[in-house]
């Protein structure tokens, strides 16, 4: 395949290194001169200097037979306008855009980009799962039926704590799969099993039902007034 | 009509002002603090909203009243940047009308092409130069075509 790859920084030159060793044709646009003899000494003639933005550069680079364009710089405007040229100057059949900005993914989506992929993004997703205010992680999406796989880790104020699974309260069309303990243990829960402290519950719920099955696993037993 | 400007130079801030002057509900939008302090190109007296924010960001451009604009002019001297927040104009907050600045004439030509308005200065300057250059000498430069001995 011939990729385009626009932005010589980091991202652009281990993209444009790694197209190459898998047998891609691969061409990186870059517009600082001194970046552009940085790559070629190290990974040969691949690279032509140019802004990526101008229709006259990506015709020059052969954009009217690229596979793929790819805009990879530290500018969300710019990469959206690399595709956007790419795609409907040249046909390109394919664009995938970097965003920087995770916020600007919905709107690249939007406004007709086939592909973005956002560092921010994966790395907040990452965090997300580490956090303790997020104590309901979403696993996957199951294939229809709006059903969705969780993860939970039950706190140690969580009311369930010490009681066997048949006394909660479970939302409707919601299932218990999994239970993993504290010491890495997975179980397959019946009614009688007992949760304990630390616990990670992998469950099966609506999409709906999810806020509900949450506060059945986590929250404290409600205050009582003396 | 409400009308949020993005980029307040030299262009921005006349169009501000003139808008202004006929009547309409103007805000302008600018990344830096000093497009607004005193070495800024808008005049003393504009009364419309002047905003520290980025007309490329959802919550910025929230914030300057684009779910109720009525027009939305990108005027920044990127031309990505004006087509990128033109285009989020459009599509996300479904502004009525949208006019954006386009330097280069082959991405105001596609950008054109996509439905939005776009407004490229560098052709129009160049004939304008053109012009100039090909009219007669005469003692007075002329401000604008003047008639020959016709």
């Amino acid at each position: 395949m011939y990729i385009i790859v626009v932005g010589g920084g980091k991202v652009g030159y281990y993209l444009a290194k790694e197209l190459v060793e898998s047998e891609h044709e691969a061409l990186i646009i870059e517009l600082d001169p001194a970046r552009c003899a940085e790559i070629t000494e190290d990974l040969g003639d691949i690279v032509m200097r140019g802004d990526g933005c101008e229709a006259s550069t990506l015709e020059r680079a052969g954009a009217g037979r690229a596979d793929i364009v790819m805009a990879v710089t530290g500018d969300d405007e710019d990469n959206l306008v690399v595709c956007q040229v790419a795609k409907h100057k040249f046909d390109v059949p394919r664009t995938i855009a970097r965003i920087n900005n995770p916020k600007n993914e919905a709107v690249f989506t939007t406004l007709g980009i086939d592909t973005t992929v956002s560092a921010t993004g994966a790395i907040m997703a990452q965090i997300e799962q580490e956090l303790p205010t997020h104590p309901l992680i979403s696993l996957l999406t199951l294939k229809g039926g709006g059903l969705e796989m969780v993860e939970v880790k039950i706190p140690a104020s969580a009311a369930i704590v010490g009681k066997p699974i048949k006394e909660m309260l479970l939302p409707h069309q919601s299932l218990i799969s999994l239970i993993v303990d504290s010491a890495g243990q997975p179980r397959v829960p019946t009614a009688d099993t007992v949760l304990h402290e630390g616990d990670e519950v992998v469950a099966v719920t609506m999409k709906e039902s999810e806020e509900a099955l949450r506060a059945a696993l986590t929250e404290p037993p409600p205050e009582r007034s003396l | 009509m409400k009308i949020i400007i993005m980029g307040c130079g030299r262009r921005g801030a006349q169009l501000a002002y003139m808008l202004q002057q006929d009547g309409h509900e103007v805000t302008v939008l600018d990344r830096s603090e000093e497009a607004f302090d005193t070495e800024g190109y808008l005049p003393d007296d504009f009364t419309g909203t002047k905003m520290i924010g980025n007309g490329m960001d959802l919550d910025d451009l929230r914030r300057a009243g684009a779910e109720h604009a009525d027009a939305f002019i990108s005027a920044t001297r990127g031309d990505n940047r004006n087509v990128m927040a033109a285009q989020i104009a459009r599509h996300v907050f479904g502004i009525p009308r949208i006019v954006t600045l386009v330097h280069d004439p082959m991405r105001a030509e596609i950008y054109h092409s996509l439905g939005l308005r776009t407004v490229s200065p560098t052709r129009v300057v160049a004939e304008l130069l053109k012009e100039a250059l090909e009219a007669p000498e005469e003692d007075d430069p002329p401000s604008s075509a003047a008639a020959p001995e016709d």
